[in-house]
């Protein structure tokens, strides 16, 4: 048998009919649902008249508008209390578990997939929402899918698929001080730009890669798709098996050592074949920052915003003008000690247990500068909770951090969490689109370390020289 | 179900030339609160056609020079989030047909799935296109489907690529679900065989 990668034994076992001329029919293990993207497609079942033909496989929360703060009341806002009501109805009526607020499994819905054990290495997970590439960490096949898709999943629990281009990512190296995996990504996307993965599913490897601790990962394959990437992986080894471990829906016992067999057969054999490979080193990465209104236009920490002359394609000049007229900054110039007015740590990119514990320890006996306001927004109840055994809240306390309740909030800016218009927000998220924190917003991406920093001292910061 | 038909059309054409245009313009996250699939035409490009007090700003859907069922974009059309909601708007608001010289993935299959038809073009046709308009703001495009044609004014023309089973869907009005639903079999002896 010729070598195949990773990514074609996992496609290719979960085929389920495959037709010359069609998409292929893939089986989907496990579907992950919010009140955004979904109440559509279960009219569309009624439409029909059919049933959820998996509810078992399907899981489902209420994370992107719902508020950060006083959980326990009423949502406010009238039409997002809708949709979290109408999410509400729609488990009921057709049977799917609901981590509601209050909760205690409650959060982002790349969050909780994770640390409940929902998600598994070798498993293909959709949902409707492009930050599903989050999970391809465990070494499964995890990609968004639309809302006309989120109903092709709940009517059969299938989807139609063309197989896509596969591209190989190699970091190599050693990782310097104060750089996280949230600039290995920002750097491979600077480099490669928001559209270079466009069509192709993503395998990392490389030592820089396998180093990574399981979250770390995640937030390497969550940004696959900010360069346009379908999705990403990385083959699952001990580190994988050591995190999934335990978990409440995890195999148990016998179970998990029969799964760990069968987990280990995932990776990709020797010499197959990708259709692109790129390879980077770790040694040349330091922290990073976004400048732009895309998250291809990113920079280390000390260097320079380009000139237009030194655009690698003269057609990008108008989009560049535009961009940074949006940011209101100067071709050539720095980031560097550019003041601030807000930072958000938080996201589907950013807000795991090991993100407040960094972002913790940096700020412990600190206190945040006058000029900046500083939300830390829990990725899900589990981690809020994990953050006050561990007393980190009192740490957020004493540096004047605002810990609020979990869910998307400032990411999006879809429930009352946003930067005002004009304002700068230094975000551990994964978009610095146009108005993407709130109308007329202005966002600058960079890891949770770098946030850390720049709440200290109000300014964009290397943070290399405060550790 | 049927779905609506798609064979061919010519129409004027709004040209946007703007690169990595995404779905957070396209429809910004604030405005997707909706539980139906209606209605999104009118926040379509919202704070690119307003002000914060709802006054109308220089863009291109405000200028009454031009209108029509196709939009023309710049590359890299439709990144970001994966929400639907941004095929809904551009469909609902009235277009018919999108052209870019490159669409994001999800973008590409959500339009599909909604009878907008998304056509690639190359970078030197996506050149021919501007400077058509330019010349004449009120001339027309021609997109054949059955033919994967798409047809200048001056008689210019380029093929377009789509997948022969979104065509057929297209052409025919079928149903993405009707067709899963028929293999409803296979996909229970997968379930038992694994």
């Amino acid at each position: 048998m010729s070598a195949t990668t990773l990514f074609d034994k996992l496609w290719d076992s979960h085929v389920v009919n495959r037709r010359e001329g069609f998409p292929d029919v893939l089986y989907i293990d496990r579907h992950y649902i919010h009140e955004v993207t979904s109440p559509q497609a279960f009219d569309g079942l009624r439409k029909r008249g059919i049933p959820v033909a998996r509810p078992d496989r399907t899981t489902a929360t209420a994370d992107h508008n719902v508020p950060t703060k006083d959980q326990h009341l009423p949502i406010k806002e009238a039409l997002s209390r809708f949709q979290v009501e109408t999410l509400r109805k729609n488990c009921r009526e057709f049977g799917i578990e609901l981590y509601d607020l209050l909760h205690p499994f409650q959060g982002i819905v790349h969050i909780i997939g994770p640390e409940l054990g929902l998600t598994q290495p070798g498993m293909t997970m959709v949902c409707g929402d492009s930050h599903t590439s989050t999970h391809g960490a465990f070494g499964s096949i995890a990609f968004g899918i639309g809302t006309s898709e989120v109903e092709q999943v709940l009517a059969t629990q299938c989807i139609l698929q063309y197989k896509p281009k596969q591209m190989r990512i190699e970091v190599n190296g050693k990782l310097g001080k104060g750089v996280l995996s949230k600039d290995i990504i920002l750097y491979i996307i600077s480099q490669i730009s928001s559209s270079g993965g466009n069509g192709y599913f993503v395998e990392y490897a490389g030592s820089a890669i396998t180093n990574l601790s399981m979250e770390a990962r995640m937030t390497i394959c969550n940004m696959s798709i900010e360069m346009g990437a379908r999705g990403g992986l990385i083959a699952p080894d001990q580190t994988t098996f050591d995190y999934v471990k335990g978990r409440k829906f995890a195999p148990q016992g016998e179970a998990f050592e029969e799964a760990i067999a069968y987990w280990k057969t995932l990776k990709t054999d020797e010499g197959a074949q990708y259709d692109k490979v790129l390879t980077f080193n770790a040694e040349d990465i330091e922290p990073m920052i976004t400048y732009g209104t895309n998250p291809g236009m990113g920079i280390g920490i000390t260097e320079r915003i380009p000139t237009v002359a030194e655009l690698k394609d003269h057609r990008e000049e108008a989009s560049f003008k535009k961009s940074l007229e949006y940011m209101a900054l100067e071709p050539g110039s720095q980031l560097l000690g550019k003041s601030l007015d807000y930072v958000f740590i938080g996201s589907c990119t950013n807000a795991r247990i090991e993100d407040l514990r960094l972002v913790a320890d940096f700020v412990k006996g600190k206190r945040k500068a006058a000029n900046v306001e500083v939300l830390v927004i829990p990725g899900s109840k589990q981690v809020e909770q994990q953050a006050i055994r561990e007393g980190l809240d009192k740490v957020f306390e004493e540096a004047g951090f605002e810990l609020r309740s979990p869910g998307c909030s400032a990411c999006l800016g879809m429930n009352e969490d946003k930067v005002p218009a004009g304002k700068y927000c230094i975000s551990t998220s994964n978009r610095n689109f146009e108005g993407r924190q709130g109308p007329g917003a202005r966002t600058f991406l960079a890891s949770p370390l770098s946030a850390a920093a720049a709440a200290i001292t109000g300014k964009v910061t290397d943070v290399r020289e405060l550790i | 179900m049927q779905k609506e038909k798609f064979k061919s059309l010519t129409s004027t054409v709004v040209p946007l030339p703007i690169e990595n245009i995404d779905t957070d313009q396209i429809i910004p996250a604030r405005f997707l609160k909706a539980t139906t699939r209606e209605g999104f035409g009118e926040n379509l490009f919202r704070d690119w056609r307003f002000d914060n007090n709802g006054n109308k700003k220089d863009f291109i859907l405000n200028n009454p020079n031009y209108y029509g069922d196709i939009l023309v974009a710049a590359k890299n059309f439709g990144c970001g989030s994966s929400r639907e909601h941004a095929a809904w708007a551009i469909h609902d608001y009235g277009f018919k047909v999108v052209i870019s010289s490159f669409f994001a993935d999800i973008f590409k299959n959500n339009a599909l799935n909604n009878g907008l038809l998304p056509v690639q073009v190359s970078d030197e046709f996506l050149s021919k296109i501007w400077a058509q308009l330019e010349a004449d703001p009120h001339s027309t495009i021609e997109v054949n489907l059955e033919a994967q044609k798409v047809i200048l004014a001056d008689g210019s023309s380029e093929s377009f690529d789509i997948n022969p089973y979104k065509k057929a869907c297209l052409l025919n009005g079928y149903d993405d679900i009707d067709y899963l639903l028929s293999l409803k079999d296979r996909i229970t002896q997968f379930e038992s065989a694994n």
